[in-house]
């Protein structure tokens, strides 16, 4: 009997395909200065109910691919080759009217900076309302009852009055809190998270993670969130993908990632935050010299001029030749270092650092 | 909102203060005598005393100004007869009371003024707006040579070449006549097109540029991405995001254009030959006429302040930060 | 309170290098509020920093941490006269230089340098490096032997850069680079104390580790005692031998770093060593989750200033303010303010404490659906049997 049921059950989608596949995507802006190419030849899957994390610093290109997802970039300035398949759905090319039908309602997006993000010039309840009234055609008093539902949701206090408020008389935390509501609207499938909580208090930071982590949970939302703290990775994400100068130089679950990176700028990410359980004494390991331009980004490795590993490589390889990214069920870094080399040099030298047992 | 209203209005009320002590006294600081050029060339002493007693002008200067003050608000008594509230006094040049000189010229300085506003904010800001949303493009190049070419000319050379083209040549608009409201208020309104429009060809480019720059500046804001990521059309978030926040700054920059704009009104009406204020203005000055010089002053600020705090007033109901805070 | 007060002077954690360099007592700093109809008055203030005690002993690195709002950054600007205190008093090497005028504070003002957050902004993008580090030394009349330029060389040296780029101007420098000019600047003043306020929190993380190597290598080489200001409860341990938790214009907790980081008292630094997330997945803590956002420094709570946000705030915290003091249990110089102290420990308990009421709301379902579901299971289960 209750075999039976068991197809019926969304949780089978998870076998399929994924729902956001994006493959070998690069995007490139033309500036004054040349052609910037932000991403180069990325591929990853995001599926139901997971939470992709994608780390890196600024200008390794984690935004920009999203933005790409939700076709936000400017087209008079950028080319995009590669594919974005959402729900069996091509994205690239599509027209502005289709991304428009998708955008706060299939696959919505929550922005960095809440005061920036949030209109000044509309209540909290109208910018809520708005996509809902947009998507699903509900009127404007069903609008704003669902505006106050969301409100109450993620936690506003007398949402039925706070619906009026606009974002500056909100406080940061809240006024995160109502671009959730806002981005949550219309039950996305796909909820891409730029930097949500960096510009926050830690206290409120803790509070909005684990929100977002419940609201998944009930929603069985697939979530993209980008991040430069590898600690918030830790609280949120199932899978890890690791950016640098637009590529991805390696891919892996949470614990393979945090636990057993293999790629020397994972390592370094690791290695140059200071951690609360780790010795006191010892200096923190930093990454020499400072992210490469993507005017020209460096040949082969595009981290070769900051890496010191390049030597157990040897010649020139590490500059010559692109290492590519060979996933073992999901699991794999971009690095010319044998797999056996990768793994003693992590057991060797950076996890004493990390102060784990 | 009620509260930033009166504190404006009350502000506005110091500030006119202060601009009629300061007409007043520096006028006494001029090397020229009223008196002695009303008296002419044959004067004797004892008629300058009795032209200054009849102009008042034999009082002490604080004196004087405080009762022209009274006047303004009370009436007063003067030689030449009751002048009742608002008394501006009597016109040195014309003996005709200020008040009345100046209810007749305003309708022309004030209909030209708004009317080229008009023009020119309907033109400026438009060619701001389609050359904001197609950046880059043919319009968006001649839109801006057009206007910088309509900066660099000056009013006085471009009046007459249009009276000639569309009155005299084309005979599309009439020449240009002062309004009368009461009487012929379509042909108040025809006989301003021509110089409303000269007047505003200068404002135009600013009003373009700085209309177009503003809604680049906005459309690259992270709220109006947010709008964009919420599926809304481009058109939506192009009128209802982007120019909604460049609203704020386009008002602001006009009420700082105020008073260009009355000083191209009263070029524009020497250039059409029109009677307003700015005939008035020149006239009172070249010929010392106290009461009357005071009397376009006051006016003009007066002017000027109260579209100001309209200014500001519509501000604070674009802008919710600044009425809620 | 004084008497309370006095128990933390005789305490000499074991990391304090030599004698009290600087002192800071019952520093306060208030923002007037101007409002008014026609004429402004005061109508309330900002109670940016409200009393404050702490001592920074020669070559000691004091960490202050808190969220935003919490003073922090106002009490370095007190401590360096960028601000002018409302109360209380500064003594730096026993000299009271609370209000001292200019005059007299400049020989004592290049002993205190500071290191700003955005590295972009301080310094003045129409100087080159080589004027940018001199010009405070000409001004207090500093010179060094072999010339000024020879100094900055030097100087160029230590914080890592390259000695020629004497003349380049700060755009051509990347955002970690400026950032050692800006120590290059201050060390050029040889400062006995260092005021950082989150000297790496706009850096990226990568560059971040190289400017925090950096300062701690000048602390140790040469002495210098810093106030090191920042968010990041992790730098500061890394970096700071004592510790202080700021919320609210007040030290919540004050201690050497282990008694802050493993046996903190204060139900506060509970929560921020809660909620500060750690790169390690088997990272197991308690788990602590407040609700709402700090209150305003405007009017804050009475009594104790946490209370609205403490999950063991009574009536005596309504009423009465703890003083920072050693509760029972607590090593020498670890003081906390605070009536119900927790345990000393950070170990994850049996119950997590979520104030949020949204977050708890939410976790109460799914812990209800999730019960249901085994129940059903169980159900079926006896069914098929």
């Amino acid at each position: 009997m209750t075999t039976l049921t068991k197809p019926e059950q969304p949780s089978g989608r998870r076998d399929g395909a994924p729902f956001l596949s994006v493959r070998d995507l690069s995007v490139q802006f033309a500036t004054e200065d040349g052609i910037v190419k932000a991403v180069d030849g990325l591929s990853f899957d995001v599926e139901r109910g997971r939470t992709l994390g994608i780390v890196g610093e600024s200008g390794s290109g984690k935004s920009v691919t999203n933005l790409a997802v939700l076709g936000l970039h400017n087209p008079r300035n950028t080319a995009i080759t590669g594919e974005i398949v959402l729900n069996g759905h091509e994205l690239t090319g599509a027209p502005q009217r289709t991304l428009e039908k998708l955008r706060g309602n299939t696959m919505a997006m929550i922005f960095q900076d809440s005061l920036s993000a949030l209109s000044p010039y509309y209540t909290v309840g109208r910018q809520i309302a708005e996509p809902f009234r947009k998507h699903t055609g509900a009127s404007r008093k069903a609008a704003r009852e669902r505006a106050v539902e969301m409100l109450r949701r993620v936690g506003i206090p007398q949402p039925e009055l706070r619906v009026d408020d606009y974002p500056h008389q909100f406080s940061g935390g809240m006024r995160q809190r109502a671009m959730i509501a806002l981005a949550l609207v219309c039950d996305p499938q796909l909820l891409i998270a730029d930097e949500p909580t960096t510009a926050l208090d830690v206290t409120v930071q803790a509070q909005i993670l684990d929100l977002l982590k419940q609201l998944q949970q009930e929603t069985g939302t697939a979530i993209i969130f980008i991040t430069h703290d590898l600690g918030v990775v830790a609280r949120i994400c199932d899978d890890v993908l690791v950016m640098y100068a637009g590529r991805c130089v390696e891919r892996g679950t949470v614990r393979d990632i945090l636990t057993t990176p293999r790629h020397p700028y994972a390592w370094g990410l690791l290695s140059s935050v200071p951690r609360r359980k780790a010795p006191v004494d010892a200096p923190l390991r930093p990454i020499p010299g400072t992210p490469p331009s993507l005017l020209k980004p460096p040949t082969g490795c595009p981290f070769h001029p900051r890496c010191e590993f390049r030597e157990y490589v040897g010649d020139t390889r590490c500059q010559d030749e692109r290492p590519m990214l060979t996933l073992d069920s999901g699991r794999g870094a971009a690095c010319h270092l044998p797999a056996e080399q990768q793994k003693s040099i992590f057991a060797e030298q950076i996890r004493p650092l990390l102060g784990r047992s | 909102m009620l509260r930033f209203l009166v504190r404006r209005v009350l502000g506005a009320i110091v500030i006119l203060l202060l601009i009629s002590a300061v007409t007043y006294f520096l006028f006494f600081a001029l090397p020229a005598d009223p008196a002695a050029l009303s008296c002419g060339k044959n004067c004797n002493p004892q008629t300058l005393a009795l032209i200054r007693k009849n102009l008042g002008l034999d009082e002490p200067v604080p004196v004087q100004y405080w009762q022209y003050m009274i006047g303004i608000f009370l009436g007063r008594n003067m030689t030449i007869g009751h002048c009742s509230a608002p008394c501006f006094g009597y016109s040195f040049a014309s003996q005709q009371p200020v008040w009345s000189t100046l209810m007749n010229r305003y309708p022309t300085t004030v209909t030209l003024a708004a009317m080229g506003a008009l023009i020119f904010l309907v033109i400026g800001v438009g060619l701001g707006l389609i050359s904001a949303a197609r950046q880059g493009t043919a319009f968006d190049k001649i839109a801006s040579a057009v206007s910088l070419t309509g900066q660099s000319v000056q009013i006085y050379f471009i009046g007459p070449l249009a009276i000639y083209l569309f009155a005299d040549t084309l005979g599309w608009l009439s020449r240009g006549h002062d309004p009368d409201w009461t009487h012929d208020p379509v042909g108040s309104i025809t006989g301003m097109i021509l110089p409303a429009m000269v007047m505003s060809v200068i404002f135009w480019s600013n009003y373009s540029r700085q209309t177009r720059s503003l809604m680049v500046e906005q459309l690259s804001e992270d709220h109006v991405r947010t709008a964009r990521a919420k599926g809304m059309t481009s058109r939506y978030v192009f009128m209802r995001y982007a120019l909604r926040g460049a609203m704020g700054p386009i008002i602001t920059i006009f009420g700082m254009d105020l008073s260009s704009v009355f000083g191209g009104a009263i070029i524009t009406e020497y250039t059409f030959g029109l009677h307003g204020l700015g005939q008035l203005a020149v006239s009172a000055v070249t010929q010392t006429d106290l009461p009357l010089e005071m009397g376009v002053m006051l006016f003009g600020a007066a002017a000027i302040v109260i579209a100001n705090i309209i200014v500001d007033a519509c501000y604070a109901v674009i802008d919710p930060r600044i009425r809620l805070s | 309170m004084s008497e309370q007060l006095s128990l933390a002077k005789p305490a000499l954690p074991s990391q304090r290098k030599g004698g009290p360099l600087l002192e800071v007592e019952g520093l306060t700093k208030h923002f007037p509020l101007r409002d008014g109809f026609l004429f402004k008055r005061q109508v309330g203030a900002v109670q940016a920093v409200d009393g404050v005690d702490f001592t920074i002993h020669e070559g000691e690195a004091l960490g202050l941490v808190g969220e935003s709002g919490c003073g922090k950054s106002t009490t370095g600007r007190l401590v360096t006269r960028l601000l002018e205190p409302t109360a209380g008093q500064i003594l730096y090497q026993g000299h009271n230089i609370t209000h001292t005028d200019r005059k007299h504070l400049a020989p004592i003002r290049s002993q205190i340098q500071m290191i700003f957050q955005d590295p972009y902004a301080s310094l003045n993008p129409r100087q080159t490096v080589g004027t940018i580090i001199t010009g405070p030394m000409e001004i207090n009349h500093i010179q060094p032997p072999g010339g000024h330029e020879k100094r900055v060389r030097e100087l160029l040296e230590t914080v890592g850069l390259n000695p020629e780029h004497y003349n380049r101007f700060p755009h051509e420098f990347s955002g970690g680079q400026r950032q050692r000019i800006g120590i290059a600047r201050a060390l050029g003043m040889q400062p006995k104390l260092i005021i950082a306020d989150e000297p790496v929190s706009a850096l990226d993380v990568s560059i971040q580790a190289q400017v925090v190597n950096l300062l701690q290598k000048l602390q140790h080489e040469l002495g210098i005692a810093f106030l090191f200001i920042a968010h990041d409860l992790a730098i500061v341990r890394h970096f700071s031998h004592r510790v202080a938790v700021m919320y609210l214009g007040k030290i919540m907790e004050i201690g050497n770093r282990t008694d802050i980081y493993e046996t903190p008292r204060h139900p506060y630094t509970h929560a921020l060593l809660s909620a500060a997330p750690e790169a390690n997945p088997d990272d197991e803590q308690e788990r602590i989750r407040l609700a709402g956002d700090v209150p305003s420094p405007i009017n804050p709570p009475t009594g104790c200033r946490f209370r609205t946000r403490c999950w063991k705030a009574q009536q005596k915290c309504t009423t009465e303010e703890p003083p920072l003091l050693q509760i029972a249990g607590n090593n020498t110089g670890h003081l906390t303010a605070c009536h119900y102290p927790q345990d000393p420990t950070t170990a994850a308990r049996d119950e997590d404490v979520v104030l949020d009421p949204a977050l708890a709301a939410l976790e109460q379902n799914a812990q209800e659906s999730a019960e249901e579901s085994a129940e059903e299971s169980a159900e079926g289960s006896a069914e098929e049997q």
